[in-house]
């Protein structure tokens, strides 16, 4: 398990078989469709080089983007009951479940890592979109629950970085009991004193985002994300109302109170790690708090 | 009454009784027996049909509009019910109540979705789906029972978080968690009831609890089946199969764990007899309660804490 056979080698792979040749050199910009050759767009960290829009950056890259020259290492997650409902729409949820394992190679939609972010000791936990949306389901929580608790054993800093569309529907009221169980979860590293940094990345809605996503200590949040309870597309069709220009973008959130900063691709890992550091590493105790004056400084001091 | 569609015969009876009952002051005998056989026939109808109703018959008996809301269950279990408003923030959002009273003699704080009874009330009470004001009043409500150690009862009756553009610009997702936060966050004994609905965010924002209990009819679900359905399906017509498979009835989720207690209904449903209804979830609280009161607050807390932590572990058995 590391970022070479991870992420470089299906990469490599991805790139060397012929057939999907024409489509992986190239991708477009789906805010201003200009086209961009794959491997600059891995070097801009998936920041389209034309616009600047922040397309979705898959979970493996955003865990070598943000840890110490990348350096992470990935833990296992617990086991979790497949299917408690029997769930079947048009299709099983197990056969939704085993596609989405094929395809990205991971069991559910929730990675965490942990390594060290400008030198403080972190856990992360980021959202694989591509897997049936980042939605939360009895995996991700108990994901959310191990990576918190992990944090709290290494005394580190925890950091989600959500990417979901809220809970998942093929698992009923347990994903409903998702927004339950991350706020207990989340709350036991704030109990202890230990930063809480949510990453609010596109789209962060739903259940998601109305649990552990708005707890943060900080909330920091990438350009154009959307970020909101109801998703659009209730909203219009229930109220009938016309949405305004950037509704639920990163930017109305920060307008709004609800995020700290919103911080583009290419200085987030900088911002993050100054943040850390600053609640982490305070300083000498003695330089910081002594209200006692120094000997000799008094004296020192002239004119008084 | 209003009758459902899978009440017809039901409610075809009903009107035959209650034509008989006009004819019957031409005293004859025969008419009172036959309105005595008559009436046997409803109760075994209503039994039968209200036996095996399907998850889609019972969301619709969940929205019966003349179920119980939350100001009937107040004015028949609350004494000296002390209303208090606002999020001291922003505004008041009426389709949360809160306030102080006594419960059987105990001072209570109640919190609550109201949905409202007619045109007039369901308007002003935005048919019981909340904006960002209604959770932070339940969270500053919550805040303050834990202080005065009064224990928190929610009635929960919502068909889901208000979805609008005034209440994502004032933070809906934030207020919902704060408000799970808050639950989950008590050293005083909290108690849901699913009295309707519990639709999603919305009704799990209060219903983060020691003790949830859900009427026999109610219904609780991370989506409404007419959603699942357009969203899984891509149609309309599938809610029935959405409602089906989502196991969003009080039997279900007792298998699964998500709630403690189902509290029968009377025949026919809670709407057939509201105040048979609003008494028994009175005792099943107040025996809940009676067995959360001596508890240790940090306790109360951690054990609160550990069966959300521990819930689905053993899916529908």
């Amino acid at each position: 398990m590391s970022w070479l056979t991870n992420f470089v080698r299906p990469k490599i792979q991805s790139l060397v078989r012929p057939r999907e040749v024409p489509e992986n050199l190239w991708d477009k910009c789906p805010q201003c469709g200009n086209m961009i050759y794959r491997r600059d767009l891995e070097k801009s960290l998936y920041v389209c080089p034309h616009c600047g829009h922040h397309l979705r950056l898959p979970a493996k890259n955003r865990l070598a983007m943000l840890f110490d020259e990348g350096k992470h290492q990935r833990i296992e997650l617990p086991k979790t009951p497949v299917d408690p409902l029997r769930f079947r729409d048009s299709k099983r949820y197990t056969d939704r479940l085993k596609e989405a394992q094929a395809k990205s190679g991971e069991q559910d939609a929730l990675i965490v890592a942990h390594g060290r972010i400008g030198g403080v000791a972190a856990v992360v936990a980021v959202f694989d979109f591509d897997f049936m949306g980042g939605s939360m389901g009895m995996a991700v929580g108990d994901g959310l629950i191990a990576a918190a608790e992990l944090a709290v054993l290494q005394e580190a800093a925890l950091i989600v970085v959500p990417a979901s569309g809220g809970a998942r529907m093929q698992e009923g009221v347990l994903s409903l009991m998702q927004l339950a169980r991350t706020t207990v979860a989340v709350d036991k590293v704030k109990e202890r004193r230990l930063p809480y940094v949510v990453l609010l990345t596109d789209p962060t809605t739903g259940g998601v985002s109305a649990s552990f996503a708005m707890l943060g200590d900080i909330h920091i949040a990438e350009p154009g994300a959307q970020i909101g309870f109801a998703g659009t597309r209730v909203i219009e069709t229930t109220i009938r109302e016309k949405l305004p220009d950037g509704f639920q973008r990163a930017e109305y959130l920060l307008e709004h109170g609800m995020v700290d900063m919103v911080v583009p691709r290419a200085q987030l890992r900088d911002t993050l790690a100054r943040i850390l550091g600053i609640l982490r590493h305070r300083g000498p105790a003695g330089e910081v708090l002594s209200l006692v004056p120094q000997t000799g400084a008094a004296d020192a001091e002239p004119g008084h | 009454m209003n009758f459902l569609d899978f009440e017809k015969p039901i409610a075809e009876l009903e009107a035959k009784i209650e034509e008989l009952r006009h004819l019957s002051n031409s005293d004859q005998i025969n008419i009172a027996e036959e309105i005595n056989r008559l009436q046997t026939k409803v109760d075994r109808l209503l039994r039968a049909t209200y036996a095996k109703l399907t998850p889609w018959q019972k969301t619709q008996v969940a929205r019966h509009p003349d179920r119980p809301h939350f100001s009937d269950y107040v004015a028949r279990l609350i004494a000296e019910f002390t209303p208090l408003a606002g999020d001291r923030a922003f505004g008041d959002d009426p389709a949360i109540i809160g306030g102080l009273g006594r419960f059987r003699g105990r001072s209570v704080m109640v919190i609550g979705h109201e949905k409202g009874h007619d045109t007039d009330s369901r308007v002003r009470h935005n048919f019981g789906m909340a904006r960002p004001e209604g959770y932070r009043k339940a969270r500053r409500l919550m805040e303050m029972a834990d202080r005065f150690g009064i224990p928190v009862l929610t009635l929960v009756d919502t068909a889901g978080a208000y979805p609008g553009v005034d209440a994502e610009a004032r933070g809906q997702a934030e207020a919902i968690a704060r408000s799970i936060e808050a639950c989950l966050d008590l050293r005083v004994p909290i108690l849901a009831s699913i009295i309707g609905e519990g639709g999603s965010g919305g009704a799990i924002a209060i219903a983060a609890a020691d003790c949830v209990l859900m009427l026999e009819h109610s219904i609780y679900s991370v989506i409404s089946p007419e959603g699942c359905a357009s969203i899984l399906w891509r149609n309309g017509d599938s809610t029935k199969d959405a409602a089906e498979a989502l196991r969003l009835t009080a039997q279900d989720l007792h298998k699964l764990g998500a709630i403690d207690e189902i509290v029968p209904e009377p025949l026919g449903g809670a709407h057939h007899n509201p105040t048979a209804q609003i008494d028994s979830l009175g005792e099943y609280i107040e025996r809940n309660l009676a067995e959360l009161l001596p508890r240790d607050g940090g306790v109360l807390r951690a054990r609160r804490r550990e069966k959300f932590l521990a819930i689905g572990k053993n899916g529908l058995g």
